[in-house]
């Protein structure tokens, strides 16, 4: 569904104002052995990532952007001249835009676990001088935040002026409020959960099953093989697609017109949206790795910080000081409206700062990926202040 | 900027530090003031999305929610102060609002525009006409007001629930005291203000 642009067309997209325009991926080594919840130990690790905008002499106007399931490092602009496509929160990362690169200092990276430079299952494991496939340690929210932790520190970030993060991303800046207080001036979780519903773990389970089930994988080892399980994948993808999506948002798009116009010929793709689940599934499966996919899906059920304290969200949020803005969808039931209540209400409960925003749209979950004029302008609003903050110094 | 008379009143009847709910809280300057001279730690209910975003830029706890969906996501004893001007004309039930509201706070501040000024009673007496005033300046048929009552239907409502009235003020948006109101409450004050707090 995506369309061509001529090579004068992806220029004027590269050098448009509000673009960050052309921008390189780094990466962070920490050398030194990392414990993570699981028990086990990396003996190090490496963290690809890429920052938009200047950070000021004082070392306050930092943003950390944490990705969702099957986001990376390249949030904003564009990694090579040819790209026709910007990075995966363009919309709402670049000069003028909310968050906005002529006043603050944006930090985007690839989750410990991924699959586009940071360490995971792609990477050799130095026990076996083979790729780790599925033996990569299982990661959780907390290590990855741990692990921000050291890539703020490497730098010079003592505290964020804000952490946001959408979906699973959502909960990082949530695991981080709560973990590291002193840390970060406000939290901004977007379309996320204090901990997945049953049914939710359900869609990440048929996902992993799609996943396991093709005959290529091979108990994760597929890469010793030589083989890619491209169809468990793509079929995951397309699972994981369509409760980002909303019923009405489905009908608007595709509709149920029958290309050969004739239902007896069982052509086997007939509607709209049959050919665009198996596009994105395939694409999806060109680039993604299957391990990284199970892993970071058992990281989204797994997360619930409120388990340690006998289930009592509300005692969680006790050490909190960032102040929170929980934005949610109307038509997003994968990450619905309640989700985020939930969030919101405890955190007033826990006498913390917090203020939410429900986003009328028809896009279901993928809403905060999209550039909707209310939402847009409200994290606008948001940053603006806390931009305002941070040069009068009132921060708490 | 100048607050509000009737909110200027409430910011006297607040403690330094209480926690507040604000429904209905509009534009956020009662918070806000609160936030800055009070050091309150409070909230802001609303649905409107000028409004949200005025609170947010004023650095207001905003939460969006439509009070006709009740108070059920506080626990109760939240607040030492719940707060709610010129809104309870409006919402879809007040009786369960009201007792919702002594839930989860300690004491009420409510105003409403009082239907029983003498004004409201000579236009539905003498012209037959449903009253437009200025403190009910809407016609019937676009009027966000599908509640209304005077001094004393508040005042029933108070005694059948066993609520507590603390303070009763006759107030305005320009002066806070009417003299003259407080003689005739129900039939010459424009805006009625009570203090209530939960049965004894």
């Amino acid at each position: 569904m995506s369309v061509e642009l001529t090579p004068t067309q992806v220029a004027s997209a590269q050098q448009a104002e509000n673009s960050v325009g052309l921008v390189k991926s780094q990466t962070f080594h920490w050398c030194e052995p990392f414990a993570l919840q699981s028990g086990a130990t990396l003996a190090g690790f490496k963290l690809v990532y890429e920052t938009y905008g200047a950070l000021n002499d004082a070392h306050s106007n930092a943003i950390l952007i944490c990705h969702a399931l099957s986001g990376h490092q390249h949030a904003a602009g564009f990694n090579d001249p040819k790209d026709s496509k910007p990075g995966w929160w363009d919309a709402c990362i670049g000069p003028g835009k909310p968050i906005d690169t002529n006043l603050f200092y944006v930090v985007s990276l690839n989750n410990l676990g991924g699959c586009h430079g940071s360490s995971g299952p792609r990477d050799t494991n130095p026990a076996t001088g083979q790729p780790y496939g599925p033996d990569f340690p299982t990661v959780v929210v907390r290590d990855w935040v741990n692990s921000q932790t050291l890539l703020a520190d490497h730098l010079g970030i003592k505290r964020f002026a804000a952490i946001i993060g959408g979906s699973l991303g959502g909960m990082q800046a949530m695991q981080w409020a709560i973990d590291y207080p002193q840390r970060l001036g406000a939290a901004v979780v977007i379309a996320a959960a204090a901990k997945l519903s049953a049914q939710n773990i359900a869609f990440n389970e048929i996902a992993r099953q799609a996943i396991a089930s093709d005959p290529n994988f091979h108990q994760g080892h597929y890469a010793a093989e030589q083989l890619v399980p491209d169809k468990g994948l793509g079929l995951a993808r397309m699972i994981g697609h369509v409760t980002y999506l909303s019923d009405n948002g489905m009908r608007e798009k595709f509709g149920r017109e029958i290309k050969s116009g004739d239902i007896t010929r069982g052509a086997d793709v007939e509607f709209q949206v049959e050919s665009y689940l198996r596009h994105q599934g395939q694409a999806f499966s060109q680039h993604f790795d299957a391990n990284t996919y199970m892993l970071m899906t058992k990281a989204l059920d797994y997360f619930d910080p409120a388990r340690d304290n006998g289930d009592d969200l509300v005692a969680t949020f006790a050490p909190v000081t960032a102040k929170f803005l929980i934005l949610s969808f109307t038509s997003d039931w994968r990450f619905s409206v309640a989700r985020s209540e939930e969030i919101t209400y405890a955190l007033i409960a826990a006498r913390k700062n917090v203020a939410s925003a429900i986003i009328q749209s028809e896009h279901g979950h993928d809403s905060f990926l999209l550039p909707l004029p209310r939402y847009v302008d409200v994290l606008k609003t948001y940053l603006t202040r806390i931009h305002q903050e941070i040069s009068n110094g009132t921060t708490s | 900027m100048a607050l509000r008379a009737d909110l200027e009143v409430i910011v006297g009847l607040v403690n330094t530090g209480a926690r507040v709910l604000d429904l209905g809280c509009g534009e956020g300057d009662l918070l806000a003031h609160l936030q800055e001279h009070k050091q309150v730690n409070g909230y802001g209910l609303d649905v409107d999305a000028d409004n949200i975003r005025t609170c947010l830029e004023k650095g207001v706890n905003v939460v969006e929610q439509d009070l006709d969906a009740g108070l059920s996501n506080f626990q109760d004893d939240s607040f030492d102060m719940v707060v709610m001007t010129e809104t309870l004309q409006s919402v879809r039930t007040p009786e369960p609002l009201l007792r919702e509201m002594l839930r989860i706070g300690e004491e009420c501040i409510i105003t409403f525009p009082n239907f029983g000024h003498w004004r409201c009673r000579l236009q539905l007496a003498l012209f037959g006409k449903m009253p437009v005033a200025k403190h009910l300046p809407h016609a019937w048929y676009d009027t966000p007001n599908i509640h209304l009552c005077t001094f004393k239907d508040f005042e029933n409502l108070c005694a059948n629930l066993g609520l507590r009235i603390i303070e009763r003020r006759v107030v305005d948006h320009r002066s806070v005291e009417r003299p003259l109101g407080s003689l005739l409450p129900n039939l010459l004050g424009r805006v009625a203000f009570y203090r209530i707090g939960r049965a004894i």
